[in-house]
This record gives structure tokens, C-alpha cells and sequence, in this order.
């Protein structure tokens, strides 16, 4: 394995670096954020949750942001060397803008705040444990598969 | 219009989470993620502050809601993150994160709530 120690979707941080040197990274995050929001939002409209339901829509946006993460870090650490900008528009920018942490505690607080108690803590303990198992399986069946190409 | 508003939200919290992570871990030299773990719990906090207050309009929820806020906090950098510190040995590391989040991020969206329904009623 080859990815840096501690990593997170930081880019460079050990290093110094002016605000100049920042300004396309923050750009490009911007506009990932941008394009992230409004698929989220889309899911949204396409697939509404009725109130006091179980919020699937929320789920299965972290669920997938979650596998493609572990499969685009994966990638791009491990496998692929790629342009500066592509994690933090890709990884920071669209799957940190896609995926949220907001909408899933304040779904469970209005589930817990309207009696759905049941619901609420479901939904508490199915996005966790699936989003930790979405990562790690998708991260580890890209390192098997490339593992396997180079045999 | 609604999308302009969204799309506008997700790119002021995107690169927001971006720098107030840049800025946090560049002060602590623990394997901790400081960094995700206070744009999440901060983006609880205003998501139900928002949600709390009956008198916002729909544009403020879409553009502060649905844009900023769901921009700003992230599930994706919040699991990965946990993955490499069980992935580097940092197993207790893994589980803190995981518990601190949710009972912070929980914590700060009921307190958002109620700071919101007794500010803006």
C-alpha cells in the first residue's frame, strides 16, 4: 500500500503555501461543492421522503458517496497518478458536497421530535454502519482488483 | 431559480469545509480529524437553528439547508477518514471519531433547534 500516512482528503497540508498557491484549489472545490449540492438537491425532488418516513433519500446519497470515495481515494493514491486539482474537485469538492452530515442529524432529530423514536434510531445506526461498510468494502475491492491486474 | 440558489449554497460551504479543515489540522498534531469532525458538528448546529426557526423562507433553507450546510458537512470524508485510522493501526482513534460525531453532531442539531424555535419562533 502506498497511500501517506493520515491521510484525509487534504491535499498537501504538511507543506507552506501562500494564498495564491490555494486560490485554484479553493476554485476548484467551490465548483465540485457547486455540482455536488445540486446533485443531492436533485435526488431530492426525484425521490421526495414523505414526512415522518424513513429518510431513504439521505441514505442512499451517503451510502453511494461513501462507496465512490473509497474507490476514487483508492484509486488515486494507490493506483493512478493524477493532476493536482482532481481530488480536491472530486473527492473535497463533489463527494464532500454530495454527501451529508447536516441533513442526517437534523433527520433524526425531526423523527425523534414527531414520535418516530423507532425510526429515528434505525436511521441513525443503518447509515453509519452501512456508510462504514460502503467505504471500506468498495476501497478494498479496488486495491483486489488492480492487486490482481499486476499479477 | 431554486437550483441557482443550491448550487450557490454548495459553493461557498464546499470550499469553506475545505479551508476550516486546513486551518484546524494545521494546529494539532494528533491522527484525530479535528478538521471534519468541527465543520460537521458547526453544520448541525446551523441546519437545525434553521430548521428550529418557523420564520425562515424557503430560499434561506435551500441556499443555507439544501446548499451550504449539506456542503459543508460531509458523510464521505467522515467515513474514509475513519477507514484510514483503522487502516493505520488507530483503531481506538476510529471509534472515538464515530462516537464523537454522532453524539456531537446530534447534540448540536436538537441544541440548533431550540436555539432556533426560541430566536426566530
Amino acid at each position: 500500500m502506498t497511500a501517506p500516512e493520515a491521510d484525509s482528503l487534504r491535499t498537501g497540508a504538511p507543506r507552506r503555501t501562500t494564498g495564491t498557491d490555494q486560490l485554484p484549489v479553493v476554485a476548484v472545490v467551490a465548483a465540485g461543492g457547486g455540482i455536488g449540492a445540486a446533485a443531492r438537491y436533485a435526488a431530492a425532488l426525484w425521490w421526495p421522503t414523505r414526512t415522518g418516513g424513513f429518510p431513504w433519500t439521505t441514505f442512499w446519497v451517503n451510502i453511494v458517496g461513501c462507496a465512490v470515495i473509497g474507490v476514487f481515494l483508492v484509486l488515486i493514491t494507490e493506483v493512478l497518478t493524477v493532476h493536482r486539482l482532481v481530488r480536491p474537485f472530486f473527492g473535497t469538492g463533489v463527494l464532500g458536497g454530495f454527501t451529508t452530515f447536516s441533513t442526517y442529524a437534523v433527520d433524526i432529530q425531526r423523527l425523534a421530535d414527531g414520535g418516530r423514536t423507532a425510526t429515528a434510531l434505525a436511521y441513525l445506526a443503518a447509515t453509519l454502519c452501512a456508510a462504514l461498510a460502503a467505504v471500506w468494502l468498495a476501497a478494498t475491492a479496488t486495491r483486489q482488483v488492480f492487486a490482481r491486474r499486476r499479477r | 431559480m431554486n437550483w441557482l440558489v443550491v448550487v450557490g449554497g454548495g459553493m461557498i460551504g464546499a470550499p469553506l469545509r475545505y479551508l476550516t479543515d486546513r486551518a484546524v489540522q494545521s494546529r494539532h498534531d494528533s491522527v484525530f480529524p479535528w478538521g471534519t469532525f468541527a465543520v460537521n458538528v458547526v453544520g448541525c448546529l446551523v441546519l437545525g437553528t434553521l430548521t428550529g426557526a418557523a420564520s425562515a423562507g424557503p430560499d434561506l433553507r435551500l441556499f443555507l439547508g439544501t446548499g451550504l450546510c449539506g456542503a459543508l458537512t460531509t458523510y464521505s470524508t467522515f467515513s474514509y477518514e475513519t477507514l484510514r485510522l483503522t487502516e493505520t493501526g488507530a483503531g481506538l482513534y476510529a471509534a472515538l471519531n464515530v462516537v464523537a460525531s454522532v453524539v456531537a453532531g446530534l447534540a448540536a442539531a436538537f441544541g440548533g433547534v431550540a436555539i432556533g424555535q426560541a430566536v426566530w419562533p
